[in-house]
């Protein structure tokens, strides 16, 4: 006879529930570094085969553009720059990168977001790695159990505080959102700038990768939980009047239609708007050519 | 017929043991079946709790290799031929004898919601509840009870949050109530301080483990998150509600 808690410990799953957090982290990870990367490069965010005109491709890691320091290479026209030239006081800022300015708002919605939370809850923080998984809070120990047998665990003795310690900063997600969605109408600003060179219309390959964009991530932001509470989830009673019939509950049920998909455009938006980045930025660079109609 | 090799967990709450056991599996077969089996053939002391063997009782919640389940509903089929299959109790509720648990702490926790509290006027004329109004709540009375969702939540099962958190099934009741059109009670307090909305990290293991496939997260849970940020965190809303006076 053994003591209960050492018979039923994790070694009784038989599943490989390590993969789908490994594969979370790997995802999660790799965008983190890239995103770093390339909000540190400072140039070559910009595409218009060398047009002073109106249309462009701008990459979203960089829109909207603060401040433009016209010295650099692939960056976009003077009249792009929501302030103007480079200031100097911001010579602090790694590569003298607008990206920094910006990049606080989409990442603040990502951090908070309930998908997100479960993503990095369990691949990050390990608590719990994945269901009915001992949470790994520290260094593996063996102490005795009540009954005097020696387990193993891995509690470092922290305590847990859910959302109610630190991570009651959790709260502020609505705020993230209202962001968001203003990121939506200029990332779609973008997308309708990249179907214009020099002022002429035409289609890219960057057309529609730029196009795509603020579909996936307006897909993901409108999906979002503290919308559809905001819309409608918040009221008791839709049939109480007729607006909240007409509008509160209709808005609901499509709130919630992408709502049930938050996970699938959680991580279709992230690997699109990475996506979007490259591209921008191998064009701009010269290493490909974007096949267009405008024949440059 | 086919003998399947189980270990069965025989013992109390404080020590046990994995007993083996050998069973004829036939096609058809659920894991309870086969611990009605090896209970008439082999162990006739072996406890076992269970009722409709529908999957609409919630009374035969066990762990099947470690994850939980309901055992009428956890078909052989499932399994390969050659793996062992491992029966043990829930493990978050004292075990009263072999897979057999105590869950008496979640009749506790029921205890403490403020009931349903329909107005006086309400309770009087005949109230019209339209479908779309029943359509939401009607979602979380498919819940039965089985408290798998309770056994699988970290914060019940590992982080030691009895004392602090209702767990996902009274969230689930919670939502229904706060959501009903005839409900006039303001929870929203005891949400956040008496169930404890905060401890839930969101990791939705509640949500894949239940058998009725309610959206205990999506629809209940983060729901009530939210309109407890409504009330405490959420400062243009405390402005409003400040200026208009409503809640």
């Amino acid at each position: 006879m053994k003591a209960k808690r050492k018979i039923l410990s994790n070694d009784l799953l038989t599943e490989k529930w390590w993969i789908s957090p490994l594969l979370v982290l790997l995802g999660l990870l790799s965008f983190v570094v890239y995103s770093t990367w390339a909000a540190w490069q400072g140039e070559h965010f910009w595409w218009s085969a060398g047009n002073e005109g109106f249309g462009g491709y701008l990459s979203p890691f960089y829109s909207p553009t603060v401040y433009i320091d016209p010295s650099k290479s692939g960056v976009p026209p003077m009249d792009h720059a929501l302030l103007g030239t480079w200031p100097e006081w911001l010579w602090w800022l790694p590569g003298q990168s607008p990206a920094w300015l910006i990049l606080i708002f989409p990442l603040s919605f990502r951090f908070t977001c309930y998908y997100y939370r479960k993503a990095y809850y369990r691949a990050f923080s390990l608590n719990p790695p994945a269901c009915a998984v001992q949470p790994i809070k520290g260094i593996p120990s063996k102490v005795s159990d009540v009954s005097g047998d020696r387990i193993k665990i891995f509690n470092s003795g922290k305590r847990y505080d859910g959302e109610t310690g630190l991570l009651i900063f959790q709260n502020i997600h609505r705020y993230a959102m209202y962001f968001a969605v203003i990121f939506i109408f200029i990332l779609s600003y973008d997308a309708f700038l990249a179907f214009f060179n020099n002022g002429k219309f035409g289609i890219g390959v960057g057309t529609v990768i730029l196009t795509i964009n603020p579909i996936l991530l307006g897909c993901y932001t409108f999906g979002c939980h503290s919308i559809r509470h905001l819309i409608g989830g918040n009221l008791d009673c839709y049939s109480c009047n007729l607006y909240k019939d007409k509008v509160n509950h209709n808005s609901w049920k499509i709130v919630t239609f992408l709502n049930r998909r938050h996970q699938l455009f959680a991580w279709l938006s992230l690997v699109w708007v990475g996506l979007s980045d490259v591209y921008v930025r191998l064009v701009s660079m010269g290493i490909i050519n974007d096949i267009n109609t405008w024949g440059i | 017929m086919k003998d399947r090799d189980f270990k069965i967990y025989r013992g109390d709450n404080e020590r046990g043991e994995l007993v083996n056991y050998k069973c004829k599996v036939t096609e058809g077969m659920v894991v309870l079946d086969v611990i009605h089996r090896i209970q008439a053939d082999q162990a006739n002391d072996l406890a076992c709790r269970w009722n409709c063997k529908a999957g609409k009782c919630g009374s035969c919640s066990i762990e099947i290799n470690g994850k939980p389940r309901l055992a009428c509903m956890t078909r052989m089929n499932e399994f390969d031929d050659t793996e062992k299959i491992v029966i043990t109790p829930l493990k978050s509720f004292p075990v009263l004898k072999d897979i057999v648990t105590d869950v008496s702490w979640n009749y506790e926790q029921n205890k403490k919601i403020i009931p349903f509290s329909p107005s006086k006027k309400d309770k009087e004329k005949d109230f019209v509840m339209m479908q779309k109004d029943v359509d939401r709540v009607q979602h979380f009375r498919k819940c039965i009870e089985c408290y798998l969702c309770q056994n699988m939540c970290h914060v019940v099962r590992d982080n030691d949050g009895k004392k602090n958190f209702s767990g996902p099934r009274f969230m689930t009741r919670l939502a229904s109530l706060e959501m009903h059109p005839m409900d006039k009670a303001d929870r929203i307090g005891d949400i956040r301080d008496v169930h404890g909305s905060g401890m839930c990290n969101i990791t939705r293991c509640c949500t894949e483990v239940c058998p009725e496939e309610i959206q205990i997260t999506d629809d209940a849970i983060i729901p009530l998150k939210e309109r407890v940020i409504d009330r405490f965190y959420d400062p243009v809303m405390i402005f409003f509600r400040k200026i208009f006076g409503k809640n």
